[in-house]
């Protein structure tokens, strides 16, 4: 990560309790920023301010919120916005990893995966874009992150819904990136490959495709310090998701990944 | 709560083991795994780093507490810190022992060989470091702790509340409960950077001269010794001493190893040939006709000269290795220190890396602490099957002969009379440990929960 400049920088993190944005967290926490928490576990968020105002942070503000109550999104923006005099940074880290046979089975399922893994972030990225927007306008130019997936790169039997939320995600900051390009503001797609975290617990783990937190973590710091715009962590799923997508139909159709 | 059945090695990678395992991701849900109704016995785990069996509960369930790494305060004025048991000593010196512009900084009072261990862990094996003469064990500088056993109770543990359980968690190997934060004072050093000092030295005799006349003045003292040397050059080694440097700063070391052992290879690339050619170096590493050297910079080679390279313990092969570590009180130290070297010499199972060191006299609130006022000798030996069990048999015995006893967290093969004969609150320490915790460690030494608590 670039060194900090020495005004106050400020990242808000939505979604603040999960593993790979606890691992971001710290590390511009060590970096000295200020950080707004947002998430729903109020216990946990307060834990992980103790854990960030050691590792360094000068301020740490916690902010409870429930990210699929769609209509409270824009004050949540806001609150974030002014939590520490306006943001840096805005780091979406929700969402959920949905069983497909069960979304398969039962239409509900389905929906409440595609709200927290598409409509919920869509939505907030649009009211922090406005507000970005006329901060941007004053002359802070800001940079927006969200967590998308390489499961969002090509539909597959066994996660599609996951993956077609995910997918969506991906046109949505793609779009938004040549909306906001102008203005100057970064706009940052994240693609994780398999993370070990408490999102894929149950899955089985292993081998050398599998990363740690803390590896995404750096990779994720590093694209928001040089604005990059889509990110796959580690290096190497790029070119595995340029393979996987680049296969035929009639071929990929004969797998069941 | 989720469990996995995940397979856990010893550090030794002699013990392979499936076990239930869940990795709780808050103090709060660690708690609640303590006390779900499951048949099944439990113990904590952490990094892993415990050479034998004493991290492992082979059918049983293993608490991994990896995930409970969270700080909690830290006060820059008094050096006080309070952490999640999973917080890693490598941790606590990248966030906490940074050095002030004078060089100057707070510091883990004691560290062990490896900073990859977690807080919790350093408590339960009450692990001790170079400076023990000075400083004593890592239980020396705890303050207090949680506990929560099966029963239910979360418990503050300190000196003056719940005493019985603080003395008997500190070296307790883990039977107690479940150690879920604990608040530690480090230590202020003028300097973060050491100075550091090698010295050859030709003899047994030697080693306790320049122990005796270093360990007044230098906080860190400890000897490699050359075990293929017999004969007249037996006991000969390198005496290494270090202490903090007023006014130089050092910068903390990675908080990951900068290289790997990335494979495990089909045989150990430690035979014969490669421990002689190895002791061979290291007795030349000063130079030829160098005796002595100084030198001032970081702290990392002087203490955690394995921790350059991960996994280093795949070097052993698939028959992993064991590891020796004893303590025998002064009146007999140089005596079994001799006996054991010869005894060494004469198998012809070199050791990679022999380390002779003095305890001192600091005395750790641990029932059960290994560490006394004497001689400690640390081995590692390829495991080669029933030639090594013979010869970490006589070790143990010339070590029971001396009045000393050996290291749980380095142990894997010591007999339930060795334990007995070496802890002798061991019956007051039985009374303390919680009956739904057990290790592999503790069935073999026959180490139960005395009935009636």
């Amino acid at each position: 990560m670039q060194a900090p400049s020495p005004a106050r920088k400020t990242i808000a993190i939505f979604g603040a309790t999960s593993d790979i944005a606890v691992a971001v967290a710290r590390l511009y926490a060590e970096a000295k920023w200020s950080i707004v928490l947002i998430g729903r576990n109020e216990a946990a968020l307060a834990g992980t301010r103790a854990d960030l105002l050691v590792r360094g942070a000068p301020e740490v503000v916690v902010q409870t919120a429930d990210f699929v109550n769609l209509p409270a999104l824009g004050q949540v923006a806001d609150t974030a916005c002014d939590a520490l005099g306006g943001l840096d940074v805005a780091f979406l880290a929700y969402g959920t990893l949905p069983d497909q046979a069960a979304c398969e089975a039962d239409a509900a399922l389905a929906e409440a995966a595609l709200v927290i893994n598409f409509t919920s972030p869509v939505l907030l990225l649009g009211e922090l874009a406005r507000r970005f927007t006329s901060q941007a306008a004053a002359g802070r130019i800001g940079t927006l992150a969200a967590i998308s997936s390489v499961a969002g790169d090509r539909g597959r039997m066994s996660n599609h819904i996951y993956g077609a939320a995910k997918g969506g995600l991906q046109r949505y900051l793609q779009g938004l990136r040549h909306r906001l390009h102008a203005t100057g503001i970064a706009v940052i797609d994240i693609r994780p490959g398999f993370v070990s975290t408490k999102m894929t617990a149950h899955v089985k783990q292993g081998g050398p495709l599998w990363a740690t937190p803390d590896q995404v973590a750096k990779d994720i710091t590093n694209a928001i310090a040089v604005r990059g715009g889509v990110l796959y962590t580690p290096w190497f799923w790029r070119g595995v998701m340029l393979i996987i997508r680049a296969v035929p139909s009639f071929v990929f159709h004969r797998t069941k990944l | 709560m989720t469990t996995r059945h995940s397979n856990y090695t010893s550090w030794g990678r002699i013990l392979h083991a499936p076990h239930h395992a869940s990795r709780p991701a808050s103090t709060e849900t660690a708690a609640s795994s303590v006390t779900a109704p499951t048949e099944a016995t439990m113990l904590g785990h952490g990094l892993g780093r415990s050479y034998g069996d004493v991290a492992l509960n082979p059918g049983g369930r293993l608490i991994d507490c990896r995930s409970l790494d969270r700080f909690i305060a830290f006060d820059r004025a008094t050096g006080v810190l309070t952490c999640e048991a999973g917080v890693t000593l490598a941790d606590i010196l990248a966030v906490i022992c940074k050095p002030d512009p004078d060089g100057s900084g707070w510091m883990l009072p004691v560290t062990p060989g490896s900073r990859f261990v977690t807080v919790a862990g350093a408590i339960a094996n009450d692990v001790h470091g170079k400076n023990h003469h000075l400083h004593g064990t890592f239980g020396r500088h705890v303050r207090e702790f949680d506990l929560v056993r099966s029963d239910g109770a979360r418990l503050v543990c300190s000196p003056t509340e719940n005493a019985e359980l603080f003395h008997a968690t500190i070296g307790g190997l883990g039977l107690t409960g479940l150690i879920l934060r604990a608040t530690i004072q480090l230590r202020r050093v003028p300097g973060l950077a050491v100075e550091a000092e090698d010295i050859r030295f030709d003899t047994l005799g030697d080693f306790f001269r320049l122990a005796g006349e270093s360990d007044a003045t230098w906080e860190y003292t400890a000897a490699w010794i050359d075990c293929l040397a017999g004969g007249k050059s037996l006991g000969r080694g390198i005496f290494s001493r270090a202490r903090p440097a007023p006014g130089i700063a050092a910068a903390p070391p990675p908080r990951a190893p900068r290289l790997s052992f990335p494979i495990k290879p089909p045989m150990p690339l430690t035979n014969t040939h490669t421990v002689r050619a190895f002791n061979a170096l290291y007795w030349r590493k000063l130079g030829i006709a160098t005796t002595h050297t100084r030198s001032v910079g970081p702290y990392e080679k002087v203490f955690y000269p394995l921790d350059a390279i991960g996994h280093w313990n795949r070097a052993y092969g698939p028959a992993g290795f064991y590891q020796f570590q004893n303590v025998v009180p002064l009146a007999h130290a140089e005596a079994a220190m001799r006996e054991m070297l010869q005894v060494i010499t004469a198998s012809g199972q070199g050791s990679m890396l022999s380390v002779l060191k003095m305890f001192g006299d600091p005395l750790s609130p641990g029932l059960m602490s290994f560490p006394m006022p004497g001689a400690t000798l640390a081995l590692d030996f390829p495991n080669r099957g029933q030639p090594t069990l013979g010869l970490l048999s006589r070790l143990e015995a010339i070590t029971v002969a001396a009045g000393g006893r050996l290291y749980p967290a380095k142990d894997g093969v010591m007999t339930a009379a060795t334990f007995r004969q070496g802890y002798p609150e061991i019956d007051r320490f039985a009374r303390s440990i919680d009956p739904r915790f057990a290790s592999s460690f503790a069935r073999r030494v026959d180490l139960r929960a005395a009935s009636g608590i």
